[in-house]
């Protein structure tokens, strides 16, 4: 950035606020660090990833596609995001969970099949956009200086209403990932709670999208969801691990970009790979450990 | 055909109303028919096995009764009602392969779902739960203790062996105390001690709380000297009677309408010798 470090964390932080767009970026970072986290963490139970994964590179020609037509990008972000969502989930698999017997082979290869156009239709809409090769960086791999105000309303309208459709859907949706067959026979609207889901999925990787960029959402959406589950087994305390490390890792993440001249995408990045490799450490560590003891007590017995 | 009388000297059948009706049913799945005019009658607190080959259709008798397939012909009444109506009040454990050992999610929580899963919202922490969630964790530990799973319930599922994992989801499939279990293979995968442990568990459950159980089986030996009755499935029909009429030479050739022969091995164990796979009867 513009601005050097003076090391003084509150001269640091003082300085990174009086920029609106720094502001406003630090906000839009925290709404979708909270999505990202709660939703991420479903995701990677449900073994979704590269549904989330391909549902953020939708949003990528709908953003180019948006600049193109010169309407808001958060518009071609939401609408192509969304759209995606609702043909995976009339997909025949339905996008069900991929954890119970019989996994959906055809429908990932599908999936994958759309990824690529979609990853192609983004690209002729950039080069139908004379002049526009500087945003290609920014809608694929982010930036923090391009959020405006009515971007961040958008943002926290849509991440409320996600966090609450969840709310509402979270013990079902957790009895449908991990027991499809018994939640159908106990009343659950298996498909129905799976293709909310799939919404709530295209919701957080179009809002994830703007902060990181398309390519990058797995920074919020992957990696603190799976280091959170590889520190701890119990949901609750998952989805809250989650959505710290989102959390800490964007707001850490926009501060080191606002005083360096790398690109937030890098670093968010950087940091919550940072965050997983400790957490796969933490646990192959304790599993060590664990069966070092049962190994001692079995000798010992 | 139907062979319902009792062998001489066992309980005459349960006089109130039984738990499950069937009536003449015919299920059809992708344009043909698994089984056809198949009636059955189980009264309460019975321990019910199906058997057959592979592919004849026992997992599909089970999903009628759960009201997840409807009959094409035909009528089922479970528990009063029709099928899918009193789910609340059945306890399901479906066929399965082992959960994934990456699963990371903990025994105790799959027990905790079988209680309230089908609920909307999310549930609380523990601490701001009150006394609904204090009684909802008693539950869950009773269930637990129940099947001797206390040891291993808070390690996540898929570090558990077959054994640990069957007897978790045994747990989570009582939780609610149901009035009928309907266990789908609930011994495969498991080793020769599991499965005895296994049945006289699920034997006791069904003598001291009264609990119907119909109970899929690959290998019938297990749980012979637990069993009321029988249900044999063939390509078109069922027989169901007491095991020392069933499973017979005469009624199985009958049934499959070839020669089938009943071994008992020194053990007292019953083999059965020649039975058709259910892909070569349709082709017949
Ligand atoms: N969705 C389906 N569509 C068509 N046929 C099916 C379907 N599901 C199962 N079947 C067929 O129905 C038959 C009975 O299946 P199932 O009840 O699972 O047998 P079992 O449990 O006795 O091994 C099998 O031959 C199987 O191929
Ligand atoms: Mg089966």
């Amino acid at each position: 950035m513009t601005t050097g470090l003076t090391w003084n964390l509150i001269e640091d932080a003082h300085q990174l606020f009086s920029y609106h767009f720094m502001v406003n970026a630090l906000r839009a970072g925290t709404i979708v660090a909270v999505v990202s986290g709660a939703i991420g963490y479903f995701m990677v139970l449900r073994r979704q990833s590269f549904v989330g994964h391909t549902l953020a590179v939708i949003g990528f020609p709908g953003a180019a596609g948006a600049t193109w037509l010169g309407v808001s990008t958060g518009i071609g972000y939401y609408g192509f995001c969304l759209a995606g969502a609702l043909v995976v989930a009339s997909l025949p698999g339905g996008g069900r969970a991929d954890v119970g017997p019989g996994g959906h082979g055809e429908e990932s290869a599908v999936v994958g099949t759309v990824q690529g156009f979609a990853l192609a239709c983004g690209f002729l809409f950039v080069s139908l956009y004379k002049g526009f090769l500087s945003g290609l960086n920014n809608l694929l791999f982010g930036t923090i200086t391009g959020v405006a105000d009515h971007q961040v309303t958008i943002l926290l309208i849509a991440g409320v209403t996600c966090l609450l459709v969840l709310a509402v859907i979270a013990r079902p949706l957790l009895f449908a990932t991990v027991d499809p067959d018994v939640a159908r026979a106990a009343g659950v609207p298996v498909r129905l709670v799976s293709a909310a889901f799939l919404i709530l999925l295209g919701v957080a990787a179009a809002g994830t999208s703007q902060i990181t960029g398309s390519l990058l959402v797995f920074a919020l959406l992957v990696a603190p969801a799976a280091a959170a589950s590889r520190l701890t087994a119990r949901p609750g305390l998952g989805v809250t691990l989650s959505i710290a490390i989102a959390v800490a890792v964007t707001w850490v993440g926009e501060g080191i970009a606002f005083f360096s001249p790398y690109p937030i995408g890098f670093w968010v990045t950087t940091l919550a790979f940072a965050v997983f490799l400790a957490a796969a450490g933490c646990r192959a560590g304790a599993d060590w450990l664990a069966r070092r003891v049962s190994l001692d007590v079995r000798t010992a017995a | 055909m139907i062979v319902t009388e009792r062998a001489p000297g066992r309980p005459a059948p349960p006089t109130h109303t039984p738990v499950i009706v069937v009536d003449q049913a015919e299920a059809r799945l992708g344009g043909r028919a698994i089984w056809s005019d198949v009636s059955l009658q189980i009264g309460p607190g019975q321990f019910v096995a199906v058997l057959g080959p592979n592919g004849v259709g026992k997992s599909t008798l089970l999903k009628a009764v759960l009201g997840l397939l409807p009959v094409s012909t035909g009528q089922i009444k479970v528990l009063g009602g029709s099928p899918g109506r009193h789910n609340d009040r059945i306890g399901y454990l479906p066929q399965r392969r082992a959960f994934d050992p990456t699963t990371r999610i903990r025994g105790i929580d799959i027990v905790r779902l079988g209680l309230d899963g089908d609920r909307w919202g999310t549930p609380l922490p523990a601490i701001l739960g009150g006394r609904r969630a204090r009684d909802a964790r008693e539950r869950v530990e009773e269930v637990i203790g129940l099947v001797g799973a206390s040891g291993y319930a808070r390690r996540p599922i898929g570090q558990c062996s077959g054994g640990e994992q069957q007897r978790l989801l045994i747990a989570q499939a009582l939780i609610r105390h149901p009035e009928l279990l309907v266990l789908d293979e609930p011994l495969d995968s498991l080793d020769v001690t599991n499965q005895a442990s296994v049945s006289s568990l699920i034997r006791d459950i069904s003598r001291t709380r009264n609990v119907a159980v119909l109970l899929v089986a690959h290998d019938v030996n297990p749980i012979l000297p637990y069993l009321d009755q029988v249900i044999y499935l063939a390509h078109g029909g069922a027989v169901m009677g007491p095991p020392e009429q069933v499973i017979t030479a005469d009624t199985l050739s009958m049934l499959y309408g070839t020669p089938i022969d009943v071994l008992r091995d020194r053990a007292g164990r019953l083999v059965v010798v020649g039975q058709p796979d259910a892909h070569a009867e349709h082709r017949r």
